[in-house]
């Protein structure tokens, strides 16, 4: 089997950064009376909720109508570029050899279950981190040295450890899931307004009360964008791991095609991934709006 | 840094801790509390020593500090003494809305309220436990100045319906002439490092004051004198 190192280049985490300080300053400036402010954009009301979605709509349908157009022209040879039609049928023809729904049930399993362990890990050490200084000191620079390792590099181990079927692939997601809400749970515990914790002290609060009084519904913010960032990295690890060393699912899918010369079914396979990425991150998206309706 | 501190307040008093910023009137405010411990000298309330975050006395700070995903009321009750079952809390909480005038706002988020309301779900907070020492740390500083007028009569009426002992630290010499029973002028000596006590001037007259009494008046000279500023009394 070839492998191209491009196809499965490290994954490097997406701009974690600018996420957690944008959500850090909501809960540093939230305390406190209106004079202070939020200058976060309120979340989108239903009435430009329809213009929304037209809107988001526009790209997409244009890229799709010159993509037929292109493909139909015979400009581009369709081992190269198939037509959007072709690509239909391959799903179709997949679909009822039965492979297609079960590719896709195989790989939407692997996400959610790697995605729930690696974030209730990571939810776990990034409290630890954030609240103990000591348990800071101790995991801090190994868990650091742990994420800077390329996610490709567990791989060969994973496979002579936990074998070929689905135990590697759910603990390489897990691995990837568990650092962004680490990440972020850790930071934005370390940086509760330390006025409020104060606060709490002062009216007898002890450590557990502190924590679910205070410190949990501060950082609910923060975990929410640290899931978000979690279920978009599990989907990257996915992809990673079923490139690798799989039978089934998407991931399997691409390399089984490029293996074939089935560009039409590598086309399925990336509009699939794309399309199940979004509506995960879009069902998180509804369960953060929940939360910061209440705790934001 | 303070030093040499000798202070005893009696019950259901109201001290006034006046000085210069930075002179270490909230740390004493915040030793009082148990928040802060003193590196040397003993603090006592009712005779047993302050313990850390003592809960027999309740801070309202500077700022007002409440959690943003609280409702006032809920923010209220965080204060409330441990133990009190649902129905006595939630009376108690609905009592001490009403003393602080904010029945109307018990469902806001503290985003969705005036700097003055906060600071008196801050005090509503602080009163919750009914406790024996009320610590009040510039609890008006930020706010503009007829508002701040309003909140000390609150307090003169607060004081009256819950006669807690009031430890209220301050830079405002007319809000310690108005509020204060005593009041106690910290400051530093050029020869000595660290701020002692420089001043303690008992106020007469019953509260609600008159800001304009001659009493008050030369009080009011005396102290601005004594934190050097001129005061242009009789110029």
């Amino acid at each position: 089997m070839s492998f191209d190192e491009r196809g499965g280049a490290p994954v490097r985490r997406p701009s974690t950064e600018g996420r957690r300080s944008a959500s850090l300053f909501q809960f540093v400036s939230g305390y406190g009376y209106s004079a202070a402010g939020r200058d976060l954009p309120e979340v989108s009301r239903g009435r430009t909720t329809v213009t929304t979605i037209l809107l988001g709509l526009v790209l997409p349908v244009l890229i799709l109508a010159v993509w037929w157009v292109a493909a139909e022209s015979g400009a581009i040879p369709d081992y190269l570029l198939p037509s959007p039609p072709q690509v239909v049928a391959a799903g179709v023809e997949l679909a009822q050899a039965g492979l297609l729904a079960t590719y896709i049930l195989i790989s939407v399993q692997r996400v959610l279950l790697g995605f729930a362990i690696g974030a209730a890990i990571g939810l776990v050490l990034g409290a630890l981190v954030g609240l103990s200084p000591l348990a800071s000191k101790l995991l801090a620079p190994l868990l650091g040295a742990i994420r800077a390792v390329p996610s490709l590099a567990w791989v060969p181990l994973l496979t002579i450890y936990l074998g070929i079927y689905e135990e590697p692939k759910i603990t390489l997601i897990a691995i990837g899931a568990a650092f962004p809400v680490f990440t972020t749970v850790a930071g934005a515990l370390r940086h509760v307004d330390p006025h409020l914790v104060e606060a709490g002290q002062a009216f007898g609060l002890g450590r557990l009360a502190l924590l679910s009084t205070v410190q949990l519904p501060a950082v609910v913010p923060s975990i929410v964008s640290g899931l978000r960032l979690a279920l978009a990295q599990a989907w990257l690890f996915l992809v990673a791991a079923e490139l690798i060393a799989s039978s089934m699912g998407l991931g399997f899918l691409l390399i089984d095609s490029q293996n074939n010369g089935r560009i039409d079914r590598m086309f399925l396979a990336i509009i699939l991934l794309g399309v199940l990425g979004k509506t995960t991150d879009a069902l998180v998206g509804l369960g953060e709006r929940a939360l910061l309706q209440r705790w934001g | 840094m303070l030093r040499d501190i000798q202070l005893e307040i009696a019950p259901g008093e109201i001290v006034a801790l006046l000085g210069p910023s930075g002179c270490g009137k909230s740390t004493l405010l915040r030793q009082i509390s148990g928040l802060d411990r003193p590196t040397a000298g003993t603090l006592t309330i009712d005779r047993t020593a302050v313990a850390p975050a003592d809960q027999r006395s309740a801070v309202a700070f500077q700022e007002p500090r409440l959690l943003p995903w609280r409702t006032v009321a809920r923010n209220v009750e965080l204060g409330l003494p441990r133990g009190l079952d649902r129905r006595q809390g939630a009376e108690r909480v609905a009592e001490l809305l009403e003393l602080v005038q904010l029945s109307h706002a018990a469902g806001l988020k503290p985003r969705e309220i005036s700097g003055g309301m906060a600071q008196r779900v801050s005090l509503a907070r602080a009163l919750a436990r009914g406790p024996g020492v009320l610590l009040l740390d510039e609890p008006f500083g930020a706010l503009d100045a007829l508002t701040r007028l309003t909140m000390q009569d609150l307090l003169v009426d607060i004081h009256r319906a819950e006669p807690a002992t009031i430890v209220l630290v301050t830079h405002d010499v007319d809000e310690a002439l108005a509020l204060a029973d005593r009041i106690v002028l910290l400051g530093t000596r050029h020869d000595r490092p660290g701020a002692t006590i420089s001043m303690i001037l008992d106020v007469p007259g019953a509260r609600p004051r008159d800001r304009a009494s001659v009493v008050l008046t030369r009080l009011r000279a005396k102290l601005l004198d004594a934190l050097g500023v001129p005061s242009h009394h009789g110029a």
